[in-house]
């Protein structure tokens, strides 16, 4: 280690880092989830009720999206589209990317309600629509919270990632602050510190809705 | 086989060489039979005979594999169209649906609303009631059920017995013409069975619904029908009163199947 721990740098770097990481960090994971969790549910309802050359298409897309690095796909489209900001290119891409697991969590909650519910519905006539978004998405939203909790955590820890499309969120505000003083220490421990502070409380956090979401 | 009386009203509900397979596996191969107009009709037979089946075709919870079933003479899920037989449009189907109300074994109440939001929700969002309509009614169906002060309760937090009481409600309030009870005490602890053929009693007694009861009940089904139709493998090989069945059955096989469950 080249230097011992300064409180003056910490002091100096702190604001920086809590600057970045409200503007950017917190922006992108808060405006990415609500994209990820509304886009998620519009595919798996497509999935589930589309005909099967719509559905199959669909599948196959957030197949492959899953299936490559997030990275790339931010690349790809930060150089696609070179005269998006790219703040919003990041935020879209984490949206997309994050909604294609989401897709995935909702898939099973929307297949843990009983077939008698759906029954149901029928022998009530209440038609489709309104079956899905009085009845069922209601139920499997109780069983999917925590783990679309457990996503956006994720996504929020891959929010680093956006430097390579030279969007400087906390850590490469912590960076560029070590690149100037050559002392990353104090920047890199902060930012990692606030990391923790903030996806800890939220894990915890969830934990207890999955509890007390267990039972009706 | 067909309708023991003669009326001049098409039958509520009239099965015509009905075919259901599963697969390979024939439930029901070619059934025939005529329901009428406030007539309650018990279905008896041991299980795999095609009971539940038939119950869940006239729900529209099963397609027909063949054949055709009418409602008050109307065409419900397929019709006979130029001398072919085609599905008739499910705008046309949920019409003629609305007219069924069915009671499940499990109850099915929608855990996510209020026992009172279960049962004006069809009311409102489907018949189109004034919200204050659906609610005056539910509350009257709820004292008929004997569930008066549960109406903000959860369905989670009820008995099995009025839970199935709700649903008995829920069924109602979308003033049937048919009612279809599907074992509706079989998923019950034996306490909390006669609570709810009381209701159903209640209900036989003060309403003119046509009702198809699949049960295991033989005393409800004796007390409540003025028809029983056993079945064998798809197939009714004996129709008549409640009297002559339960006591003098003409089949021997009737016979030896209401020994082994009396």
């Amino acid at each position: 280690m080249s230097e011992m721990w300064s409180w003056d740098r910490a002091f100096t770097v702190l604001p920086q880092l809590l600057q970045a990481f409200l503007e950017v960090t917190l922006l992108a994971t808060v405006l990415g989830s609500a994209i990820a969790a509304v886009l998620g549910l519009v595919v798996a309802i497509v999935r589930r009720t589309a005909p099967a050359w719509v559905a199959r298409p669909v599948h196959w897309v957030m197949e492959f999206i899953r299936m490559t690095p997030v990275v790339v796909q931010l690349l790809f489209v930060y150089y696609m589209f070179p005269s998006w900001p790219a703040l919003w290119i990041g935020i879209g891409v984490l949206g997309v990317h994050y909604a294609t697991y989401m897709a995935e969590v909702y898939r099973s909650g929307i297949d843990a309600v009983p077939p008698g519910q759906w029954e149901a519905a029928t022998a009530l006539s209440i038609p489709a629509r309104r079956t899905w978004t009085r009845i069922v998405v209601p139920q499997a939203l109780r069983t999917t919270l925590p783990a679309l909790g457990t996503w956006v955590i994720s996504m929020f820890k891959d929010t680093p990632f956006l430097v390579v499309i030279s969007v400087t969120e906390m850590v490469s505000a912590a960076e560029l602050f070590g690149s100037r003083t050559f002392v990353y220490l104090e920047a890199f421990t902060l930012a990692g510190l606030i990391f923790l502070a903030a996806s800890y409380p939220t894990s915890v956090a969830l934990r207890r809705m999955e509890a007390r979401l267990a039972r009706y | 086989m067909l309708g023991t009386e003669q009326t001049t009203d098409p039958p509520v509900i009239r099965f015509e060489n009905v075919v259901k397979r599963f697969g390979d596996h024939t439930v029901l191969d070619g059934l025939s039979f005529d329901v009428h107009r406030g007539e309650r009709v018990t279905l008896i037979g041991p299980s795999g005979s095609g009971k539940t089946t038939i119950l869940r075709l006239v729900m529209t919870l099963e397609h027909l594999t063949d054949g055709y079933i009418y409602l008050d003479g109307e065409p419900f899920t397929h019709e006979l169209r130029g001398g072919k037989r085609v599905a008739r449009r499910s705008k046309d189907v949920a019409a003629v649906r609305r007219k069924i109300g069915m009671v499940f074994q499990q109850f099915n109440l929608f855990p996510n609303m209020s026992v009172l939001e279960n049962i004006v929700e069809a009311p409102v969002h489907v018949l189109g009631r004034s919200k204050d309509e659906a609610v005056e009614r539910a509350r009257e169906l709820l004292g008929l059920v004997g569930l008066t002060d549960k109406e903000d309760a959860h369905p989670t937090r009820l008995s099995g017995g009025q839970q199935q009481r709700v649903a008995i409600a829920r069924a109602l309030a979308m003033d049937p013409e048919v009612l279809l009870l599907d074992e509706v005490t079989s998923a019950l602890d034996p306490e909390l069975v006669g609570e709810v053929l009381a209701v159903l009693r209640d209900v036989a007694r003060s309403t003119d619904i046509s009702m198809l009861i699949v049960t295991h009940e033989m005393q409800f089904a004796q007390e409540v029908s003025q028809r029983v139709l056993m079945f064998d493998q798809g197939r009714i090989i004996e129709d008549g009163t409640p009297d002559v069945m339960f006591s003098a059955p003409e089949q021997e096989r009737t016979r030896s199947f209401l020994q082994a469950v009396l």
